[in-house]
């Protein structure tokens, strides 16, 4: 009998190429996705170089980092001082060369890790590349996937093929339920909180139990993009019957036999019963409360009843260093309960968090209420296709109603690309990082759900989301 | 691709947990320039912590401090790298003199993107890199480490010697300064085969949105 094998060992078994020594592989890299910021960086160096793209019918490009979602926004906007340029050698360039590409006013345009499984370009036991670190989003259809620099982008698009060295395995495990107003988001700060931000290092991540399995795509999505944030190599849900429902139909999904010949193909990978992990992680999800970040990594993270820590209680003298900087840099003070601390802004939006079930959770509870006196909130869609689908049900009204700005799709202020406008500000967002400056030059970022970013923008300071929820 | 067999000098102690790219280099040392020089990645090293406004350094920051602003080799605690998938991260460190990091851990991404740009990213359990800052505190920065990436060693400045691992192929292209695009498309009939092997299996990821078995291309 064959050694049973896990989900991952199964899909790097079927992309190794040829072995590079230590345990290294040349990989197969199934689908290339390359946003503005990477193509108009790398792309006329590439063609100078003479390259040439070895299968352009695997690569998608899009727009997504540098572009203003400021609404009614034009092709060229942005707060990047060299994003003019950039647009300009991307826009050239991936039109040379004959690329798929989704640019401003194309309807599937939008964040990479929301579009990829959105458009069925991210499909189980693919392998998918991106320049973005949260390109592990797409582990959330089950697909391999993981952000690249430029070097590697220029490899994969020369080669279609990365050399990479394999990881361990790792399993975590969600048991029970999730209670109300708790969301994937708050599962995998919790996660993030428990075995630390390195945690994942060298280790490829399946998530798994039944909070998992009762969990829709989207949610599935928030958790993998995460990943990357516990320094996981890869992160992945292998794929069940919420996956396929999710994606049959999609534009590049299979279609008809090749479709009923991939499921076959997917169901085949799924990791076996007696299958070892080298760590297994258990969670029970029934005690975990909503979220929120007090620090500047997203292990800095606390329940919404939490006090911001002591840096004398750390364990060792690299953490405490870290704890001590985060105080100052929040402006915080050791024992302050996180709930109540004021907040001069409000986020939703990004591939953590732009779908249409986060514009949906969030919007239940701003509808019918106000957002606080001289809170700046703000709501992005992931993508050009969520924006048009929560506008058909309403969404754009509720947020705009409640003193919300209803964006155009993008990464938008997620991470620092210009706009200053979160500058010196204290915001509390549904993105992933809340590093030093990450959102603004002095900004100080508390992650948490769409719900809690919701409550609070109400509330103009950081509130339990639950007793907003009827 | 920048070679690097070896390297001796200062080692500055940073030694902090989860040091990120958004640190190493802010987004907007990357997007005020297109030019791909050494001095201007190396001017937007640590660019939040270096510098007060106006680009007034910040004389409280080791980097700004004598004899620490020459070292060519970074101790850091775990975890070094996370977050952001930029590269200009090690071109940030390169660019400013650094050749070698030490450190526990590193993140993967970065891990990766440090061999590409002529930095060697070196693993050695936190004792060892406390050891080696302490050293180089004692001496005050003046005393040098060497790492030896073809022997896969460091030399402490008291003469003690910590053993490292790297990836083999990783390892090869720095020791070499080969170019990885070149090395791998040497391996093109490999990557033709399995093209036509996969595509055999697995039609549908050859033609994305594909109907039809007959619609899949191998080659």
């Amino acid at each position: 009998m064959p050694k049973p094998q896990t989900y991952f060992e199964k899909v790097w078994a079927d992309h190794a190429i040829i072995p590079l020594g230590d345990g290294s592989e040349l990989i197969h890299v199934d689908r290339l996705v390359l946003h503005e910021w990477t193509a108009g960086w790398i792309l006329p160096g590439f063609e100078a170089a003479g390259r040439k793209p070895a299968r352009p019918d695997l690569v998608f490009t899009l727009v997504d980092h540098l572009i203003d979602t400021a609404p009614g926004r034009g092709p060229n906007q942005t707060h990047a001082p060299s994003g003019a340029q950039i647009f300009d050698d991307a826009r050239r360039h991936i039109g040379k060369l004959g690329l798929r590409f989704f640019d401003i006013g194309d309807a599937r345009q939008g964040i990479a890790h929301v579009v990829a499984p959105e458009q069925g370009i991210a499909l189980p036991g693919t392998t998918l590349v991106c320049g973005d670190s949260h390109t592990c989003t797409n582990g959330g259809v089950g697909a391999l996937a993981w952000g690249i620099g430029n070097s590697e982008a220029e490899h994969a698009l020369a080669t279609q093929t990365l050399p990479q060295a394999k990881p361990k395995t790792m399993r975590v495990s969600f048991e029970g339920t999730l209670g109300k107003a708790v969301l994937p988001k708050d599962m995998i700060l919790h996660l993030i909180g428990r075995i630390g931000a390195n945690g994942g290092i060298g280790y490829a991540v399946e998530f798994a139990g039944p909070a998992v399995k009762a969990m829709p795509v989207e949610g599935r999505l928030t958790l993998c993009n995460m990943a990357i944030e516990f320094s996981a190599r890869y992160g992945f849900v292998p794929p069940d019957e919420v996956t396929y429902d999710y994606l049959h139909g999609r534009e590049f999904s299979p279609k008809r036999a090749a479709w009923d010949g991939a499921v076959t193909y997917w169901r085949s990978l799924l990791t076996d019963p007696e299958a070892v992990f080298e760590r297994e992680v258990v969670i029970d999800c029934t005690g975990i409360a909503p979220q929120v970040t007090w620090g500047t990594t997203p292990q800095h993270v606390l329940p919404i009843d939490g006090r911001v820590p002591d840096p004398s209680e750390a364990g060792d003298p690299g953490t405490r260093r870290q704890i001590e900087g985060a105080l100052a840099y929040m402006q915080l003070t050791a024992g302050t309960p996180i709930a109540g601390v004021p907040i001069d802004a409000a986020f939703i939006g990004s591939c953590t968090n732009g779908r249409l079930s986060d514009l949906r959770e969030a919007a239940a509870i701003v509808k019918g209420r106000r957002v606080a006196a001289g809170i700046q909130a703000v709501c992005v869609p992931g993508s050009t296709a969520v924006k048009k689908a929560a506008e058909a049900e309403g969404l754009d009204r509720v947020f705009k109603d409640a003193g919300f700005e209803w964006h155009e799709s993008g990464c938008s202020l997620c991470a620092d690309m210009g706009n200053k406008r979160f500058a010196r500000r204290r915001v509390i967002s549904t993105t992933n990082r809340n590093f030093e400056g990450r959102q603004g030059p002095q900004t100080r970022t508390h992650l948490a759900s769409p719900a809690t970013v919701a409550a609070s923008a109400v509330a103009g300071r950081i509130v339990d989301p639950r007793p907003f929820i009827g | 691709m920048e070679k690097l067999v070896k390297v001796a000098g200062i080692a500055l102690p940073m030694l902090q947990a989860n040091i990120d790219t958004d640190q190493i280099i802010p987004v907007p040392e990357m997007t005020r320039s297109s030019e791909e020089t050494h001095e201007r990645w190396g001017a937007g090293l640590f660019a939040y912590w270096r510098y007060v406004r106006d680009r007034e350094p910040n004389p409280g920051f080791i980097l700004n401090q004598e004899p620490w602003k020459r070292a060519v080799i970074l101790l850091a605690d775990r975890n070094f790298g996370c977050g952001s998938s930029r590269e200009p991260a090690p071109r940030a460190l390169r660019g400013y003199g650094f050749r070698a990091v030490i450190a526990p851990s590193f993140a993967g991404i970065f891990f990766g993107n440090s061999f590409r740009n002529g930095l060697l990213p070196v693993e050695l359990p936190i004792e060892q890199v406390r050891e080696l800052a302490r050293q180089m505190e004692a001496a005050r920065g003046h005393a040098e480490v060497t790492v030896d990436l073809e022997a896969e060693v460091v030399l402490a400045p008291d003469g003690q010697v910590f053993k490292f691992r790297t990836p083999a192929p990783l390892r090869r292209m720095l020791l070499g300064g080969l170019d990885e695009i070149d090395q791998t498309l040497q391996n093109i009939d490999a990557i033709t085969a399995f093209w036509n092997r996969d595509a055999a299996k697995r039609p549908w990821v050859y033609a994305p949105g594909l109907a039809d078995q007959t619609d899949a291309k191998g080659v």
